[in-house]
């Protein structure tokens, strides 16, 4: 008895870390965070994990060279399905971006003072996966090289996009979130860039930051304007993160396939999309801390909190679940009820049955404060729930397809092995990415947290 | 020559430098900045610095954003190529506004991101402070107020008394390489 009550308060004392470890200084974070960067030896384990990811991105570019050249009949795709694995994986990446801007955006909006150690992170992980996301689209087209048809520019065939169509939206919802995530990391980064040149010691790397930094020196009113900035980009990436899975989800709502026509789509998938960002953030925060010795800046606080930002989506997503469930036989309409009886037991329900362990069960864990408080616990749920996050899409766009409404027109869709190198290669791009961010640019914002040490230390007048 | 370009004062902790502001803009001194490894809230007001203008930016940036978008869907699907779809009127708006949303979006941060850098004047890559052999620092640990020569109330030996009651770590000289110095030092080297 004595025992178990010691081990809940161990927990409960790990959980309520603050969000950042005692007896920081300036000086402290800053080397901490910058001598990632600046260290002349790259460490082993950066090599192993970079060579890993970069074989996978090699098995891209072969992949992405050989559709070139044969058209997209080198994958599965077929009729009905003519979606397949491209636009599965185009979704699971696009969802994953969210994290990022949920975390730089919506959760300063809220003065959620924990978001200051991973937002750097979440937003690269953001610009990566938006990347990767835009590989599918592309070469799903069949013909890449003709994606410029897709933007309103002035040709000699007069002809114009489609802009009542959902697809056109992704063009401008996508390139829009891309840019406005890209302006949004960067203008974090000025401030850093130019401790980086300050702490610099070789000439070139000086000159290289000091050129990124823009003559940067910290002045009062160039950081009264810098806020500013940094809080319109916030308030417009708010909005922006949610319009952009809304669109995606409009992709398939507009289309009359059972099992898409829904108007539950857009806030079914953003809340799918900040579920699977989570997940992917702890996957790849977990480890990192650890290999950089950075529990002191990302402590278990910030596991704790995003781990239950991931059990209140994920539980969105089940609701969502349920729904569609109940909207198929409510409706009487017998092919929306076939179509969810299609995803129990028709050619692709074992899938559908992983789907609903990996992110209706597991997730469930997350409701103790036990595993909460469990690296390697929460570390095996997050990766569970990439997985179910891939089969959730993977039902929603293969089964609905395989089985529309005539049984003459059914097929089965199976991927071939250039889906999944492509696939894999898309993962490689953004590990390969990752790897070369962490080792090129501070992987946590300096400067943020700088001014937490000050708030926590209580440096600061306030007026 | 060097010029002098004014007096650096250095503090460890925010709180002095907010402080020594407020004082120095009390003194009569106008001409003046401060620099912070990270931003200090309201420490350009206590300068005297008025209100950015950006936010204002940023709006007209987000109409011509949404006027625009909003256009270029009606010039294309109205004027240039009708073309019915799906049974709806040639103006759909309500299938317009996604895009439109989305070029707002896109404007309005385009505008704010491009005003931060240009109202700060940036990129520039040479400034006085840099001169200064501490000033490194000012965008790790420590906080920087620098009173400059150009201000009418300064006076090399008074301007520094002044500082030092602050009870600052250091205070020092910042040096202003004037564009005419620049150009004559090739010629001084050959």
């Amino acid at each position: 008895m004595q025992s178990s009550k010691t081990v809940q308060d161990a927990v409960e004392a790990k959980l309520a870390t603050p969000v950042i470890a005692r007896g920081q200084t300036y000086v402290s974070v800053t080397r901490k965070i910058s001598e990632i960067v600046l260290a002349k030896d790259t460490p082993r384990g950066w090599f192993v994990g970079f060579t890993l990811a970069f074989a996978l991105l090699m098995g891209l570019m072969v992949g992405a060279a050989w559709l070139l050249l044969k058209g997209v009949g080198i994958w599965g795709v077929t009729i009905p399905i003519g979606w397949g694995l491209a636009i599965v994986n185009f979704v699971w990446w696009i969802g994953i971006g969210h994290a990022g801007t949920l975390i730089s955006a919506i959760l300063l909006l809220f003065r959620q003072e924990w978001r200051t150690s991973i937002n750097r992170f979440a937003e690269a992980m953001t610009l990566f996966a938006v990347a990767a996301a835009g590989m599918f689209p592309l070469l799903h087209l069949g013909r890449a090289w003709f994606a410029y048809w897709l933007m309103p520019y002035p040709n000699t065939m007069g002809l114009w996009p489609q802009f009542r169509s959902p697809l056109v939206w992704d063009v401008f919802a996508i390139s829009t979130y891309g840019l406005v995530s890209l302006l949004f990391w960067f203008v974090g980064l000025i401030p850093d860039l130019a401790t980086m040149r300050d702490r610099a010691t070789h000439k070139a790397v000086k000159v290289i930051y000091g050129l990124l930094a823009m003559g940067w020196r910290g002045s009062a009113m160039h950081w009264h304007r810098y806020q500013k900035t940094y809080l319109l980009l916030a308030a417009l990436s708010t909005p922006l993160v949610v319009s952009v899975h809304s669109i995606v989800s409009l992709d398939f709502a507009t289309g009359v396939i059972p099992g898409w026509h829904s108007t539950m789509f857009p806030p079914y998938f953003v809340s799918g999309a900040i579920f699977s960002g989570f997940a992917m953030v702890l996957t790849l925060i977990i480890p990192l801390r650890k290999f950089y010795n950075l529990e002191g800046l990302i402590t278990s606080r910030h596991l704790n909190n995003m781990a239950k930002i991931m059990l209140v989506t994920g539980s969105i997503v089940v609701y969502s679940y349920m729904m569609e469930m109940f909207f198929a036989w409510y409706s009487g309409n017998e092919f929306e009820q076939f179509a969810i009886f299609n995803r129990f037991v028709g050619p692709y329900a074992p899938l559908y049955w992983a789907l609903m362990f990996c992110n209706a069960v597991v997730p469930q864990l997350l409701w103790f404060n036990r595993f909460r408080a469990n690296e390697m616990v929460l570390w095996i749920v997050a990766l569970v729930v990439n997985v179910g996050m891939w089969l959730e899409r993977f039902t929603i766009v293969v089964t609905s397809l395989s089985r529309d409404f005539l049984p003459s027109s059914w097929d089965v869709y199976t991927p071939t092995a250039w889906d999944w190198i492509i696939f894999a290669g898309t993962i490689g791009l953004f590990l390969s990415m990752l790897f070369i961010f962490i080792r090129l640019v501070p992987a946590i914002s300096m400067f943020e947290v700088r001014e937490l040490v000050a708030e926590k230390e209580g440096r600061l007048t306030h007026h | 020559m060097a010029q002098l370009y004014g007096l650096l004062a250095e503090f460890e902790q925010p709180k002095p430098l907010q402080e020594a502001a407020r004082r120095a803009y009390e003194a009569g001194y106008r001409k003046m900045d401060a620099y912070s490894p990270f931003p200090i809230e309201g420490l350009a007001e206590t300068l005297g610095n008025k209100s950015s203008k950006l936010p204002f930016l940023v709006f007209l940036g987000g109409v011509a954003g949404g006027v625009g978008g909003f256009g270029l869907q009606y010039l294309g699907m109205v004027v240039f190529y009708p073309y019915v779809a799906g049974g709806k009127p040639l103006n759909s708006w309500p299938a317009f506004i996604p895009i439109t949303f989305e070029t707002t979006v896109l404007l309005a941060s385009l505008t704010a991101v491009i005003a931060m850098i240009a109202l700060n004047g940036l990129p520039q890559p040479y400034h006085p402070v840099f001169n200064a052999p501490n000033f490194a620092s000012a965008s790790q640990d420590r906080f920087f107020l620098c009173l400059e020569a150009l201000d009418p109330k300064f006076n090399p030996a008074e301007t520094r008394q002044f500082l030092e009651g602050l009870q600052p770590l250091t205070v020092t000289e910042v040096e202003h390489w004037s564009d005419e110095t620049l150009e004559r030092a090739p010629a001084a080297a050959s």
